[in-house]
């Protein structure tokens, strides 16, 4: 067996991901594993978002929105709301690409606009669609407003439902180990979709735009469309990543879809690594996991060194995840697994 | 015809506030090109020092103006030390770092000081009342407090002096020359970090004081308060014009205008089918439909993009 | 790590996820033959809820110290309950967390959630789990109407409570024109929805419908727009954060609108914060007057020295909701969830906000609700609604 070989490498990698939630229920319990699911939504999000600002370059503070719109599409298709029931290959096609249309719906007035402007419109923008499902109860109800949808189902292939434990050869599969392997399914596919879009005339065109729009537009780059495109594919992203979220969750109301999620977000892409596909992951894992973490552990640290409980573990909490996104930041300026191309860039700066 | 004038007289008082907030997030952005998260969170802190030494000084049997005054000065204080070393914790290192660093130290900073001061005021919310009364007037129809007159007022005179400050003082001179070009200025003999640490104090002093407006009109603080009243400043600065000051104060006042008349009126214009419950909503389109013929705002520079 | 030592872990960690399952064995016998009894509990710890949050955890805490206090017995061993708190950050997708962590913490019971956007989501998962629920708080019609038969409420729910409400409004207080704000969250627009059917239902108007938001602190513009309608009455759908300096704003305005709320204003903190202007304010709590219960002075004495603090809302149901619990659990003799799940139903408890016991669905029968009003700075009892005479039918 050749271990150092790239193919047995990501065998290995492969076995892993394969075992990994069972190592986590046995060491820690299903708590984890769902843990480990939404980190598996997120890192999706992650790396919608990082095709966005990664890429592309646009500040995007809404972006939230997509998730909504993808959650909210398969949601209203398959739930008592419309007492419709329609099959996940429908629905989660069905509500990436009207994440898509939206993803365009946003990025059309908003071509002219730079930087920080940007940041505000689309902030703008993902508050507009979360005031809309949180009011559309009314005259027609729609969204059912702020009581939320319930009673969503399960995702389903075929007779078979991920909502439900399984038995297969007498090792019982929870639905949180199922979904985790829907969900890194899904989440493999996203990267593979990245990566090949990074390489791609695309993907160069975005980082051309990144780097000097005008100069880019001279070399004969359609930024229009190019940009449009940013935002179109990663509203996409976001829209798989919601409808997968609503099947899981059995429910979905406006307050999951809130600023502060889209700031988190941003935070994965940016601490993990803007523009790396493995900088993006790592940032959704630890952003995920951090504050869990910290959760467990704000008590009996304090118990350890202090010998009792000495400030409210719950409000430590946060503040530890407050102080470990500066740290880091002060760090890693780039992020904890920059770009190559990124790396390249800043090393030029410091050597001019 | 008096509805539509306290609607107006609504949208000034809310507009003021906005304004002041916005001032700090404007100067910072127009010297550093960043947008300072935090700042809704110093004015948050801003009331809570300003509540807390209230509180001492009226227990100590203070004279309730000079405790007022005291307590003001005491926020401006805090909230100027706070700035200072938020600057040089969290931003200065990464000045030469990728843009988008900075604003994750700036929401990890928001995060840390809303859960420091959860931790140190707790978990509710106190009343924050000034020791002298209130009287109400009648204008034209209208009803308007004292409290309401004195932020017009006060806004109003902050505006009026920072303007002075930054156009005819040595250190305004100074501040300008940084935003246009750091690099120039540095050549010229002004020393950079000390214009942007003053810039970060002097932002905060002002955040110091919309707090301490914000709590007395609301007579409620809040170790959340801090986070909306951030985002909507922003707002007003963007919708102004960010880095230009009198941009941050025009767009504050119409921010509030539009909130105002928009949680008004939307409900009678469109006959009952968009309600106040659109109030963000439209204040955003009309943000947005600003930006789509005036990309950098109202009074916003032609080229805006700044590295 | 080298890719062989990445293979053998794998193959390590694989060995190890066939033998952990069976090391956990449920309520685990403490060292003394005491039976050890793990009561969850989820409540918002931090967040701009948290105040109320930590005030369910405290009610939770109480009637577990008291049951330990008591020495009960369960299963011919001396329970010893223990309380497994955690924070759902009034984040549904974190209440699904939280849950599932207290599943795996292998809880007997949860006491929770505190809003209903959480509880929904995070009902499905004790439902799974066959593990009993009882929220002390949460109000959406939705909650017990899922199916799930381990989700109870000792909270009258959104259209108990509006229409008590309603009718007070318009046959007590006998006001026709109503105006109508909420705070578009789960609890304020349910709540104004029902209260809104029941003005109806008793031949009240409806004369404008305003909306704000759970962050919002200026309220001027919505109200000088109800003032120019002129109602006889305001009725918001919101908690006291919003409720302070929307009925200051009301009476600077000049306005002598009666001005009413639900739950949520029935706090001492919209006393405290409100001032003078709060003077004759209406609030609705369900349940009778905790003076009126034969346990419920003492309770509020009792929370405010070990606290040091007043009753901010739902410490109370939550101290019903695990006494109901371990009523349950006495009755089955066990405190296993399986076991003691039925017998939660069939309750009937004294408690210290009304006597309790559930219908079919999971909710409180009868439902009584008591409106207060403020009255010289001081929360006063003026009706109670509902209750017995809905229950006589």
């Amino acid at each position: 067996m050749k271990l150092h070989r790239p193919a047995n490498r990501h065998l290995a990698l492969a076995a892993i991901l394969l075992v990994l939630p069972f190592i986590i229920d046995a060491l820690f319990g299903h708590g984890w594993v769902r843990i480990a699911d939404f980190a598996l939504l997120y890192i999706m999000l992650a790396l919608g978002l990082n095709i966005v600002v990664g890429y592309a370059g646009l500040l995007d503070l809404g972006y939230i929105a997509f998730f909504a719109v993808g959650a909210y599409t398969y949601a209203l298709l398959g739930s008592p709301q419309f007492g419709l029931h329609w099959p996940m290959w429908v629905t989660l096609p069905l509500g990436a690409i009207i994440a898509c249309i939206f993803g365009v719906l946003l990025g059309a007035p908003t071509l002219k606009l730079r930087g920080d402007y940007l940041a505000i419109v689309t902030l703008g923008f993902g508050e507009i669609i979360r005031i809309f499902l949180n009011n559309l109860n009314a005259p027609v109800n729609i969204t059912n407003g702020p009581q939320g949808i319930s009673g969503i189902d399960a995702l389903q292939v075929g007779g078979f439902s991920f909502g439900e434990s399984h038995q297969w050869l007498g090792v019982r599969v929870d639905d949180v180990h199922l979904h985790y392997y829907l969900f890194l399914a899904f989440t493999l596919l996203v990267i593979f979709v990245s990566r090949r879009l990074e390489d791609s005339r695309i993907g160069r065109a975005w980082v051309a735009i990144r780097e000097d729009e005008v100069a880019a537009s001279a070399m004969g780059i359609n930024t229009r469309n190019i940009k449009l495109l940013a935002f179109a594919m990663g509203a996409t992203f976001g829209g798989i990543s919601g409808g997968l979220f609503a099947g899981f969750q059995g429910f979905v109301s406006p307050e999951s879809f809130s600023l502060m999620e889209s700031i988190m977000i941003l935070c994965m892409v940016v601490l993990g690594g803007m523009g790396n596909i493995g900088g993006v992951v790592l940032g959704g894992v630890l952003l995920v996991a951090l504050p869990e973490l910290f959760r467990h552990a704000a008590g009996p640290v304090q118990q350890m060194l202090l010998g009792k409980v000495v400030v409210d573990p719950e409000s430590l909490r946060m503040l530890m995840f407050g102080l470990a996104l500066i740290l880091v930041m002060l760090w890693r300026p780039a992020g904890l697994w920059p770009s190559t191309q990124r790396r390249r860039e800043l090393n030029t700066e410091e050597g001019a | 015809m008096d509805i539509f004038f306290q609607q107006i007289i609504n949208g000034l008082v809310q507009g003021s506030v906005y304004a002041l907030v916005a001032l700090g997030y404007t100067m910072v952005y127009g010297i550093l090109g960043l947008i300072n998260f935090a700042h809704g969170e110093v004015v948050m802190i801003g009331a809570m020092i300003a509540l807390a030494v209230l509180q001492a000084l009226l227990a100590a049997a203070f004279s309730p103006v000079l405790a007022v005054l005291i307590s003001l000065m005491m926020a401006m204080a805090v909230c100027m030390a706070l700035g200072y070393s938020i600057e040089r914790i969290a931003y200065r290192p990464l000045r030469n770092a990728p843009r988008l660093a900075p604003l994750i130290t700036a929401i990890g900073v928001s995060i840390v000081l809303q859960n420091l001061a959860m931790m140190i005021w707790g978990r509710e919310y106190h009343a924050f009342t000034l020791p002298f009364n209130s009287v109400s007037h009648q204008i034209g129809g209208a009803i308007v407090n004292d409290v309401q007159i004195g932020i017009v007022v006060v806004a109003l005179i902050i505006m009026a002096g920072l303007l002075w400050l930054v156009h005819h003082s040595r250190m305004g001179r100074a501040m300008r020359a940084v935003a246009e070009n750091p690099a120039a200025a540095t050549l010229m003999g002004v020393d950079i970090n000390r214009v942007i640490s003053n810039t970060f104090m002097l932002g905060s002093a002002l955040a110091a004081i919309a707090g301490f407006m914000v709590s007395v009109n609301y007579g409620i603080v809040h170790y959340y308060m801090g986070f909306m009243l951030g985002l909507k400043a922003f707002t007003a600065a963007v919708l102004g014009g960010i880095g230009n000051l009198r941009g941050a104060m025009l767009g504050g006042v119409l921010l509030g205008l539009i909130e105002s008349l928009g949680a008004g009126y939307i409900g009678d214009l469109t006959g009952g089918f968009l309600g106040s419950h659109y109030q963000d909503v439209f204040a955003f389109f009309v943000l947005i439909a600003v930006l789509v013929f005036r990309p950098s705002g109202l009074l916003g520079e032609k080229l805006a993009e700044r590295a | 790590m080298s890719n062989r030592s990445l293979l053998l872990f794998a193959l390590f960690s694989l060995a190890l996820a066939g033998c952990g399952k069976n090391e956990s064995n449920q309520s685990s016998a403490g060292s003394s033959g005491e039976l050890i009894i793990k009561i969850g509990a989820a409540a918002p710890l931090t967040g701009p809820q948290a105040h109320v949050g930590k005030d369910n955890e405290n009610g939770t805490r109480m009637a577990i110290d008291d049951a330990n206090a008591k020495g009960i017995m369960i299963g011919g061993k001396k329970a010893r309950f223990e309380l497994i708190s955690e924070d759902d950050q009034t984040d549904p997708k974190t209440a699904t967390i939280v849950a599932q962590k207290l599943v795996d913490a292998q809880v007997n019971g949860v006491i929770g959630h505190m809003n209903s956007g959480t509880s929904i989501p995070a009902s499905s998962i004790y439902f799974k789990n066959g593990i009993p629920q009882i929220s002390p708080s949460a109000t959406a019609i939705k909650f017990t109407a899922q199916g799930y038969k381990t989700a109870f409420r000792v909270m009258t729910n959104d259209a108990q409570q509006g229409k008590a409400l309603g009718e007070f409004a318009i046959k007590v207080l006998a006001g026709k024109k109503v105006a109508v704000i909420d705070d578009r969250t789960a609890y304020g627009q349910g709540l104004a929805d029902e209260f809104v059917k029941a003005v109806e239902a008793n031949g009240g108007q409806v004369i404008t419908r305003e909306y704000t938001t759970d962050r919002a602190v200026d309220f001027t513009a919505v109200l000088t727009s109800i003032k120019g309608k002129q109602p006889d009455l305001l009725f918001f759908g919101g908690m006291d954060p919003q409720g302070v300096p929307m009925v200051k704003q009301l009476r600077a305005l000049g306005m002598k609108t009666q001005f009413m709320m639900g739950d949520g204003g029935y706090t001492p903190k919209l006393i405290e914060l409100a001032g003078d202007a709060v003077e004759g304010t209406y609030a609705s709590l369900p349940g009778v007057p905790l003076d009126n219960m034969p346990n419920g002075r003492d309770f509020s004495t009792r929370y405010e020295a070990r606290f040091h603090q007043p009753i901010q809302l739902y410490a109370p149901y939550c101290y019903d909701a695990v006494n109901v619990m371990i009523a349950a659990m006495q009755k089955a003799d066990s405190a296993e969830p399986a076991k003691y799940l039925a017998e939660i139903g069939k309750v009937e408890l004294e408690g210290v906000t009304a006597k309790i016991a559930f219908d079919e669905k999971g909710d409180i029968k009868g439902g009584a609700v008591t409106i207060y009003q403020v009255r010289k700075g001081q929360w006063a009892a003026v009706q109670t609604m509902g209750g017995a005479l809905a229950a006589k039918p």
